[in-house]
């Protein structure tokens, strides 16, 4: 049995950019949990971030159109639920990305990506989007996403 | 015949579905817009859930895609909570009912996440992480308007009297939950009271609010009776499958 090339369908995954923040890929984001070769057909095992996250439908689409535009045919997306996506999987490299686009990375202290401010304020506990909360930095009084630490 | 776990886990996703269905008629209405936003947030995060546990049942049942059993459904056929389809009425109301059924959903996923059944534990821990989340919304909202103005204090008094006599049948134990519980998978909901009770005295002290009495209360939700309201409820959310059966865009 032919063992497949796992690592060029990440390098490919890598590519895919998450659909509402696009500075980062769908591989950095965490959602991709396994990519496996068996019986000449790659099994790609996928979490949602959030279990309503419009943004999965459109990336499943992506990752397809993807895959096919690289000649990739031989492969099956499968949602799994456990483990439990979590922000703990998002590496610095990625953290970093957030905040140069302007969104505070997930942490605990939340700090303004503007000033650098840890004098900040929680303005909604809901954002735009199901991932992210809405702050103010009392320093500067710029408003800005929070990527909420789940 | 249905399988007791096509039934026990077709209850957990109605509940959800309806719940969401009616955060979602918030959606362009909410008294801010931030709340507007918390809300139909809130409302996705429902659907999510609801569509894990109705993919999992279409996948036990084997006949009916998780579609068909959201949108071809009668009243009858749906087991949610008879909470969760009660009005959205004022914003208190609604602060109200989702706050009760939170703090509901708060214990029952904590304790689902144990389930023998790796599925339902699965979908009990993604829940789990966003239920803290709404009962977080729905806790701070109570104490804000309970411990707000006079009219807030009394509206919101006034929605929690309403509301109280549904709060008991969320905790009913029937033979199939019994059946599934002693082998492992379900949960004990009657266990969950003493500390639903501990949550919801502590946030409602905080609310200035008051507790109302157990008079009559309502059952029937689990046997799929239900209170006028669900009727319109699936009349608008099924109304594009129904009149148009498949259709896909
Ligand atoms: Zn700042």
């Amino acid at each position: 049995m032919q063992s497949g090339n796992t690592k060029f369908v990440w390098e490919l995954l890598n590519t895919v950019p998450d659909p509402e923040i696009p500075v980062i890929s769908v591989v950095e984001l965490g959602v991709i949990r396994e990519v496996k070769f068996e019986n000449n057909s790659y099994t790609i095992s996928i979490t949602p971030t959030y279990s309503g996250c419009p943004a999965v439908k459109t990336f499943m689409d992506d990752i397809k159109s993807c895959l096919l535009e690289n000649s990739i045919d031989n492969f099956e997306l499968k949602i799994v639920y456990a483990p439990a996506w979590t922000t703990k999987w998002m590496t610095d490299e990625t953290k970093e990305k957030l905040r140069k686009y302007g969104i505070a990375p997930p942490s605990n202290i939340v700090i303004c990506p503007q000033c650098n401010s840890k004098n900040t304020t929680l303005i909604s506990e809901f954002g735009a989007t199901a991932c992210k909360s809405l702050f103010k930095c009392i320093d500067c009084l710029e408003p800005f996403e929070f990527f909420k630490c789940i | 015949m249905m399988s007791s776990l096509f039934t026990y886990t077709l209850r957990i996703a109605d509940s959800s579905l309806i719940l969401g269905q009616r955060m979602s008629e918030w959606c362009s209405k909410g008294p801010t817009l931030e709340e507007d936003i918390a809300m139909s947030n809130i409302s996705l995060d429902m659907f999510g859930q609801a569509n894990g546990f109705y993919q999992y049942a279409a996948q036990l049942d084997g006949l009916k895609s998780a579609d068909e059993l959201a949108f071809r459904r009668n009243e009858r056929e749906f087991f949610n909570h008879q909470l969760v389809e009660q009005e959205n009425g004022n914003f208190g109301n609604t602060i109200v009912r989702n706050f009760l059924h939170d703090t509901f959903n708060f214990l029952f996923y904590t304790q689902l996440a144990n389930s023998k059944d790796e599925t339902l534990s699965a979908l009990a821990h993604k829940s789990l992480k966003e239920v803290k989340y709404h009962l977080r919304h729905s806790s701070n909202w109570l104490v804000r308007l309970g411990d707000g103005t006079k009219e807030s204090n009394a509206k919101t008094q006034v929605a929690l009297n309403e509301l109280w006599m549904y709060t008991d049948e969320i905790f009913e134990m029937d033979t199939l939950d019994t059946e599934l519980f002693n082998k492992g998978i379900a949960v004990d909901n009657s266990a969950l009271k003493s500390d639903w009770d501990a949550m919801i005295n502590n946030t409602l002290a905080k609310a200035k609010l008051i507790r109302p009495e157990d008079e009559y209360m309502a059952t029937g939700g689990k046997k799929g009776l239900h209170t006028e309201y669900l009727g319109f409820i699936l009349s608008e959310m099924q109304y594009l499958q129904r009149a148009y059966p498949n259709a896909k865009w």
